[in-house]
């Protein structure tokens, strides 16, 4: 077992991990912390894909600027454990249950699936570095390219209308 | 890494995600796991497009970079989300002073 295949499976094992602890987790803001952590063990599948540009772009804008917003809005709000709103009992459960029911239709639905020969290659190929991203960006994706930052202005827009006291 | 392995860890992570979104009440939690499932679905597109490289090298050198192209585009449109999502929920926090999801049936009246 190199250490790609010890990576893989410890950057797996922490994500699975960090997005138990999301959702069970009881005061919100250790929620936000584990989500940083579930995102960051991402980040470094990404490298272990040689997507770099993507490793550092998640980074940047999940890590850094998303979870800097969630994490202001729960100071802004100041919620703890004990805002925590509950709920019944048998309604988690429930939920629980159709979670489990969904992984489990299609784990088993996937699992015969003749896969066996297709490799996700690790540690080699050039298409995740920022070179050739940015050549196919530029070239054959700028119409959405510009079509996002009309969505972002958008969206700026429509945060400030929503937000403004009236 | 066959590719069995990232889809079973996409799929996990994703039904994590679906069973935050129907287990908690407070509107942030219930966001959050969105992110999740939007972070799980970039990461099989990933490792598709790394397959994808894998299968037609040969023929294809630039084959599979639309795959990380659309992750990309996928964040941007995420960012967006968690924005205009978040004055939302800062709103509905101002007229009731609550972040359950279960005042939301207010709507109705």
């Amino acid at each position: 077992m190199g250490i790609t295949q010890i990576l893989f499976w410890g950057l797996s094992i922490l994500a699975l991990l960090g997005a138990i602890l999301v959702v069970i987790s009881k005061n919100p803001v250790h929620s936000v912390l584990w989500l940083i952590v579930v995102f960051m063990a991402i980040s470094g599948h990404y490298i272990l894909l040689n997507a770099q540009f993507l490793a550092i772009v998640n980074l940047i804008v999940y890590a850094g600027a998303i979870m800097v917003l969630f994490l202001f809005v729960f100071m802004l709000m100041n919620l703890n454990a004990d805002t925590e709103p509950q709920k019944n009992k048998w309604l988690k459960i429930a939920g629980v249950v159709a979670g489990g029911s969904l992984l489990l239709v299609l784990v088993a639905a996937l699992k015969h699936a003749d896969m066996k020969n297709q490799l996700a290659v690790m540690n080699k190929g050039e298409i995740g570095l920022i070179h050739n991203l940015g050549l196919v960006l530029f070239q054959d994706y700028v119409v959405p390219f510009e079509i996002t930052s009309v969505l972002f202005l958008s969206a700026m827009v429509g945060v400030v209308v929503i937000g403004k006291k009236d | 890494m066959p590719i069995n392995y990232y889809i079973f860890l996409a799929l996990a992570l994703f039904c994590i995600g679906v069973a935050g979104v129907l287990t908690r009440r407070n509107a942030i939690i219930i966001f959050m796991c969105v992110e999740l499932m939007l972070n799980a679905v970039n990461l099989l597109l990933v490792a598709f497009s790394k397959m994808h490289q894998h299968a037609l090298a040969v023929t294809n050198p630039q084959a599979g970079i639309d795959g990380q192209l659309f992750v990309f585009f996928i964040m941007v449109v995420a960012a967006a989300e968690v924005s205009v999502g978040l004055a939302i929920i800062v709103m509905m926090y101002r007229n009731t002073h609550s972040t359950d999801v279960n005042f939301l049936n207010r709507l109705k009246h």
